[in-house]
């Protein structure tokens, strides 16, 4: 791949150390502004040293206060922390407000924590290539620490925190009926749990049952798969999360309740002990070689739907475009399936020219 | 390479620097432009000018508004602008002030590099637009 020469300037900066490089960078991403692939790609090079973690919870549950004491426990250490905050936009104008920042004040003034916020910008599946994109440029930036933050409702929000080699999900105190909900996406990406707000009443309650429901869990083989949820998504089947693991069930990682009170500070060493060993069992288990590899094959994937969608966009833009086609559908004369089929048509026998001729050539 | 479909939006960072607690116009301000399409990301109250700096920069903000009531403009506002030299970002950041600013006090803050001051009486319509036609090309 090649780099025009402001791109490559732009990709020195970031590699010295320089602040505002590394914001452009995370914007070109964001845009996916002209040659922005041939910058995250040169990127690869220089990753692999970050521990990314991913934070994840319902609203209000205390991430974004967490987020802030994590950083501060983590640069009382000496270690730099790059923190991704991603908050919703609207999906009618396309504009957010980024509110995460205003918890974040143990750190500012300390340029070493790089915080930055992130919007969905209506297409959620672009938003966990721009997420991956982002942890590369700030792993290639030289961060010790990167944590992701993002509300978690649904099935986007655990496309985006499996960019991390570790999940943390937190749970309010008193939302023993949300637990119940919960159980239905949130709860199985946990690598680890945490109660925030632990001094609220209800919370030993909350404590108590999402230990039963780890146990339960387990025996069941439903829950205590969180290594592997990197697991393809490309095929639909998420049911598979549970069932990937039942080779080394020897090793299983079973997810650690931790308390804390974010405002306070109270339980952030802990919590971040467990972060800690976490990690340790990736690499010993050897799950974490899995799960990058899990993570890259859906990064492979992604991009190349993303092109192909590219290419067809054209192919409808040549085919009347997408409003006249539809309203063809509408007046009866035809329906999607058809109009697919055609549209696909010419490309799929471009594809099987190229295939001839590979055949033909390699028969010279 | 045609994938590379451009997703741009106009970044703004709504900024309260200063003592003063007035943050119904940032609000206000940020709602707007929320609606209007832009992401906006707001400081919180009671920054000081280094943490404006620092938000402004690792957020790669095209916009910054600095809401300021309390009448320490002419102090706060150079510290930003020399914040933003200080990371080569003052160049390419359209800087905007809002608040109580007298009108004797406008030439000096756009000698120091703001590009506008939008005082009382100052349509939301207005701002909007003027961020739309100014807003940095990069």
């Amino acid at each position: 791949m090649t780099m025009d020469e402001a791109d490559e300037s732009l990709l020195e900066a970031l590699l010295a150390g320089e602040h505002r490089a590394l914001a452009r960078v995370i914007s070109k991403i964001e845009n996916r502004s002209p040659g922005y692939r041939d910058l995250v790609s040169e990127l690869y090079a220089h990753t692999g040293n970050a521990d990314v973690i991913g934070i994840t919870g319902s609203p209000g549950a205390g991430k974004s206060t967490l987020v802030d004491k994590l950083a501060e426990a983590y640069r009382e250490r000496g270690e730099t922390v790059g923190v991704i905050a991603i908050d919703p936009s609207s999906p009618f104008t396309g504009g957010a407000v980024l509110g995460d920042r205003i918890r974040m004040a143990s750190t500012v003034g300390d340029m070493d924590v790089f915080v930055r916020s992130m919007s969905a910008r209506g297409t959620l599946g672009g938003l966990s290539t721009a997420t991956a994109d982002a942890v590369k440029a700030m792993d290639a930036f030289g961060k010790d620490k990167i944590i992701i933050e993002t509300v978690g409702a649904g099935q986007n929000e655990i496309d985006i925190v499996r960019t991390a080699d570790t999940v943390a999900v937190l749970v309010p105190p008193g939302s023993g009926d949300d637990i119940q909900t919960l159980k239905a996406g949130i709860l199985e990406i946990a690598d680890v749990f945490v109660v925030n707000k632990a001094d609220r009443e209800g919370a030993d309650r909350t404590v108590q049952e999402l230990r039963e429901m780890v146990h339960l869990g387990e025996e069941s083989g439903l829950a205590g798969s969180a290594g592997h949820h990197g697991v393809d998504a490309m095929d639909g089947d998420d049911s598979s999360w549970g069932d990937a693991d039942e080779s080394d069930a020897e090793d299983d990682w079973t997810p650690p309740i931790v308390e804390t009170v974010a405002t306070k500070g109270t339980g952030v060493d802990t919590f971040i002990d467990e972060l800690a060993n976490h990690r340790t069992y990736l690499v010993d288990s050897g799950t974490h070689a899995e799960k990058v590899r899990q993570r890259y094959a859906e990064e492979i994937r992604t991009l190349l739907r993303e092109d192909v969608h590219a290419l067809l966009e054209d192919e409808l833009a040549d085919s009347g475009g997408i409003d006249e086609l539809a309203e063809a559908v509408r007046q009866g004369e035809t329906d999607p399936y058809s109009i697919a089929t055609d549209v696909l048509a010419p490309v799929e026998a471009c594809v099987e020219n190229l295939a001839a001729d590979a055949d033909d050539s390699s028969a010279e | 390479m045609s994938s590379e479909q451009e997703a741009e939006s106009i970044r703004c960072l709504v900024a309260k620097v200063g003592l003063d607690g007035h943050d119904r116009g940032a609000h206000v301000i940020a709602r707007a432009f929320r609606d209007a399409g832009f992401e906006v990301i707001y400081s919180g109250l009671h920054k000081s000018p280094d943490q404006i700096v620092q938000a402004a920069v690792q957020e790669d903000v095209d916009v910054l508004g600095i809401s300021i009531l309390s009448g320490a403009h002419d102090t706060l506002v150079p510290k930003i602008m020399d914040g933003l030299e200080e990371y080569g970002a003052k160049d390419d950041t359209l800087v905007l002030a809002g608040g109580v600013i007298p009108d004797e006090d406008r030439e000096g803050l756009k000698d120091d590099g703001v590009a506008a001051i939008f005082g009382p009486g100052t349509s939301i319509e207005e701002t909007i637009e003027f961020v739309r036609e100014n807003a940095p090309q990069r």
